[in-house]
C-alpha cells in the first residue's frame, strides 16, 4: 500500500533535503519583508502624538513579542504530536524551535525595558504583562535544559512535551493580562473584536515587521532542524548518503 | 516622510538610545542566531565526515557498487 503523501515527509530522509530548499526561501522572505517593514515603519509612518518618535520601538517589540508566545504553541503543538503518535521529526522540531523562542522572548523583554524606561520611568515592573513573559521565558530555558540533561533522547522527548504541553497555559495569561488584570503596560495595540488603535501606516509596518520575524523563524527553525536530524541520525543510511 | 535631516531621523526624537537599541538588539541577535548555527552545522558535519572516514561502512549501495566491480573486473 502507498502511504499518504502527507506524511512522505515526516521521514527524516525525505524531510532533510525538503528544508534544504525551503529554508532559503523563507531567509529571503524575511529580509524583503523587514527591509520593507523597516522602511515604511522608519520613513513614511508619522510621529506618534503621545509618545513621539519613541513609539517606533513598537516595531520591533510587537513582532518579537508575537513570536515569543506563538512560537511556544508551536513548539507544544509539536511535542505533543511526538507525545502522542511517537514521530521522532514532530519531536525535533520541537527541539529546534525552542532556542529561536527562548531568544524572541528576550527580545521581547529587552525592548519592552527600553520603551518602558522613556514612557513609565523604569526599566522594569513585576506586574502581569512583564511576568508572565518573563514565565514564558524560563518555560522555554526549562523544556531545553531538561532535554539537555537527559542522555537517552527519546525520554528527553517525552519528558520535554510533558513540560512543554503544561507550559501552554501561560500563553493565554500573557495575552489577556492587559485585560484581567491593572497592568502599566498598554493594552492590545490590535485586537480581533475591534479596529486597529493605531494609524494605518504603523499598523501595516508592524504587520510587515511581524510576517519579516514570522519567516526568519521558519527559516532558522528548519536550518537547526536540519542540524539536529545529522546529529541524531547519524547512524542511519540517509545521513551517510547526505554527506557524501 | 516624517524626517528633514538625517541627524534628525538618527536622534528619534530623543528617544534615539531606546529605538536603536530596540533594533539593533533584534538585528544583532538575528544575525548572531544564523551564524552560530552555521558554524554547529560545519561542526558537526566534519564530525561526521571524520568519524565515516576512520571507519567506513558499507551502505547497501556501496555495496552493490563494489559487487558489480568485482563482476566487470
Amino acid at each position: 500500500m502507498k502511504p499518504l503523501h502527507a506524511f512522505r515527509y515526516a521521514a527524516p530522509a525525505n524531510f532533510y533535503p525538503l528544508a534544504g530548499r525551503l529554508q532559503p526561501v523563507f531567509a529571503a522572505l524575511a529580509l524583503g519583508l523587514a527591509i520593507a517593514g523597516l522602511g515604511l515603519g522608519f520613513g513614511v509612518a508619522p510621529t506618534d502624538a503621545q509618545q513621539g518618535e519613541g513609539y517606533r520601538i513598537i516595531f520591533v517589540h510587537v513582532p518579537a513579542s508575537w513570536m515569543a508566545m506563538f512560537l511556544y504553541c508551536v513548539m507544544a503543538f509539536w511535542a505533543a504530536v511526538g507525545l502522542a503518535f511517537r514521530i521522532r521529526l514532530a519531536a525535533m522540531t520541537a527541539s529546534a524551535i525552542a532556542p529561536t523562542g527562548a531568544l524572541f522572548a528576550l527580545l521581547s523583554l529587552f525592548t519592552g525595558a527600553l520603551w518602558g524606561k522613556p514612557m513609565w520611568g523604569t526599566w522594569w515592573v513585576w506586574d502581569a504583562r512583564l511576568t508572565s513573559t518573563l514565565v514564558l521565558l524560563f518555560l522555554y530555558l526549562g523544556f531545553i535544559a531538561l532535554k539537555a540533561a537527559i542522555d537517552d533522547p527519546r525520554r528527553a522527548d517525552k519528558a520535554g512535551a510533558i513540560v512543554a504541553i503544561v507550559g501552554v497555559v501561560n500563553v493565554p495569561i500573557i495575552y489577556f493580562s492587559v485585560r484581567w488584570w491593572n497592568t502599566l503596560h498598554q493594552g492590545a495595540t490590535i485586537a480581533f473584536t475591534k479596529s486597529a488603535s493605531i494609524a494605518p501606516t504603523m499598523l501595516w509596518a508592524m504587520l510587515l515587521m511581524a510576517l519579516a520575524f514570522w519567516m526568519y523563524a521558519i527559516a532558522v527553525v528548519l536550518a537547526r532542524l536540519r542540524v539536529i536530524l545529522l546529529e541524531r541520525e547519524s547512524h542511519t543510511e540517509w545521513v551517510k548518503h547526505a554527506l557524501a | 516622510m516624517p524626517w528633514h535631516s538625517a541627524a534628525e531621523f538618527l536622534a528619534m526624537g530623543g528617544y534615539a538610545g531606546y529605538v536603536w537599541g530596540s533594533v539593533g538588539a533584534c538585528a544583532l541577535a538575528m544575525t548572531l542566531e544564523p551564524w552560530l548555527l552555521h558554524r554547529r552545522r560545519r561542526r558537526v558535519l566534519r564530525e561526521l565526515r571524520r568519524l565515516r572516514a576512520a571507519a567506513p561502512v558499507q551502505t547497501s549501495v556501496s555495496r552493490r557498487i563494489t559487487a558489480r566491480r568485482r563482476q566487470t573486473a
